[in-house]
């Protein structure tokens, strides 16, 4: 919201005024979005272990090998429940709790390519589909190769 | 005519002979259902994109609009109109279905009001018989160009508002029975730094004070002229500031009813809407469908309908602009004499 350092910037009237409506915004109720989050998230990690014991009591395969298709298994939940309209709701209640996991990045990809599916499919679908995920990976490959160099320095040097 | 700086009284009394209201099903399930004339079942409006859906509601609204004024399309002189979407796409569409010679503006939730306020002008200075003002937004559009897409699971803080689905459409005349118009004062650009897109209600209620109080000096009257001030969607926030604002210039607005379509409109209990609703619609169908009923009922005398609009672009508020914002009055009186047909 509104930063001590915009504030300076404006006008007596203005800054008079920003104050009135900072004083009279409903507050987020942090501690119950932070709750509901906790759960949701929590929840969603749960789910996606059970998935990989599953795989690995049923299928015989070695957790190492599970891993990709656990992945797989809640990717294909949340589009599923993208496309029925039920992730949008839960991420109203649910907050980080449901934005954080695999299957809220999942979520902006399928909602972006159902939203712009009126525009045709290259342009609307793949023109829009990295529109949220995009930065995402943008920033998660930049962080990625700032770490990879931070740790090339040090075990180099050790 | 004009009077003061920024107002127009108009002396021969523009009727506002039929009006219409067609609402998306979750407006239906609002307290104000009874007042509509078609609730949508489904969102898609029988549409394939949410764009082609909201323009199907201004064609609907203002076809039955025209209708139940006993009229054709051909005796309507002008169409004006507009809406939140880029290239305002939707009312310039539908145009092109109503084929009314057509003057498209610009004023994001203010549209209703500066759009009959325009048209009342015209009417009143003989520049037209019949003209169709009519206004329309949908939520999903909305979402999709100001927001996120409408499944993407993000949290709305309780600031939020959301916008209605729906469209109002109004044909004001010369002559004929129904409600008149007998004033309007246009608003100016307000901007009190507010940046947070998901705050408008914070960001308009300064304009909706300078406009109502400019009105209230241009015409030389005070809030007890009226039975009811409505402002456009203001909401929860916007309503809360606006009142505090008025209380701190010193003008009595406990003398009349000080309301807020944005507040009217949904179930706070009920329905998800976080702070209220906003949107063309949102005041369009409040006035068109609900008030202009009570005002043919004779429940209200007079009121000043104040839309309310946010002018932001979301590409300026990425670029760190604040939200402008604008509140058009128009004062509509009651004809006590006039027989109750229609809405």
């Amino acid at each position: 919201m509104v930063s001590k350092k915009t504030i300076k910037k404006l006008t007596p009237t203005q800054r008079e005024y920003q104050r009135l409506a900072l004083d009279r915004m409903p507050k987020r109720p942090v501690a119950a979005n932070s709750l509901k989050a906790f759960l949701c998230g929590g929840l969603i990690c749960v789910v996606g272990q059970g998935i990989q014991q599953m795989l690995i009591h049923w299928a015989g395969m070695t957790e190492r090998q599970a891993a990709d298709p656990t992945v797989a298994i809640l990717i294909i939940a949340s589009v599923v429940l993208t496309s029925l309209g039920v992730y949008d709701k839960l991420g109203q209640w649910a907050g980080a709790g449901s934005a954080v996991p695999v299957t809220g990045f999942a979520n902006s990809m399928a909602s972006t390519a159902i939203e712009h599916r009126s525009e045709g499919l290259v342009l609307g679908v793949g023109g829009n589909m990295f529109k949220l995920a995009g930065p995402v990976i943008v920033f998660g490959t930049v962080a990625a190769f700032i770490i990879a160099i931070i740790r090339f320095i040090f075990t180099q040097g050790g | 005519m004009l009077k003061g700086h920024q107002s127009w009284v108009f002396r021969n009394k523009p009727v506002i002979v039929s009006t219409a209201a067609v609402v998306g099903p979750f407006e239906g399930r609002g307290p104000l259902a009874e007042d509509f004339d078609i609730i949508h079942g489904d969102s898609f409006i029988g549409q394939d994109s949410w764009e082609k859906a909201e323009r199907t509601l201004l064609e609907e609204a203002s076809t039955i609009a025209i209708e139940r004024a006993g009229i054709t399309k051909e005796q309507v002189q002008f169409h004006i109109g507009g809406d939140l979407l880029n290239q305002i796409m939707s009312s310039s569409y539908a145009s092109r279905t109503l084929t009314i010679p057509y003057i498209g503006v610009f004023g994001a939730c203010s549209t209703s009001m500066e759009s009959l306020a325009l048209a009342s002008y015209l009417i009143d200075t003989g520049g037209a018989k019949h003209v169709l003002a009519a206004t329309c937004s949908h939520n999903s559009s909305a979402e999709k160009q100001f927001r996120y897409p409408t499944e993407y699971g993000s949290q709305k803080p309780p600031t939020a508002q959301y916008t209605a689905t729906g469209s109002g459409a109004a044909v004001v005349a010369g002559s004929g029975s129904g409600p008149v118009v007998v004033a309007a004062t246009i608003g100016r650009v307000v901007d009190m730094g507010i940046k947070d897109p998901f705050n408008m209600g914070a960001a308009m209620a300064p304009a909706a004070v300078d406009t109502i109080t400019a009105h209230f000096r241009d015409l030389q009257v005070g809030p007890d002229h009226y039975d009811m001030i409505v402002t456009g969607d203001l909401a929860k926030v916007g309503h809360d500031i606006a009142s505090e604002l008025f209380d701190k210039h010193n003008i009595p607005m406990h003398k009349t009813r000080f309301r807020d379509c944005g507040m009217m409109l949904y179930d706070y209990d009920k329905q998800m809407v976080q702070a209220g609703g906003s949107g063309c619609a949102c005041s369009a169908v409040v006035t068109y469908g609900h008030l202009i009923r009570k005002l043919r009922k004779g429940e209200l005398k007079r009121i000043l309908v104040v839309a309310t609009g946010s002018l932001h672009s979301p590409l300026a508020i990425q670029q760190g602009e604040s939200i402008p914002g604008i509140a058009h009055a128009v004062a509509i009186e009651a004809v006590p004499e006039s027989p109750v047909e229609g809405g």
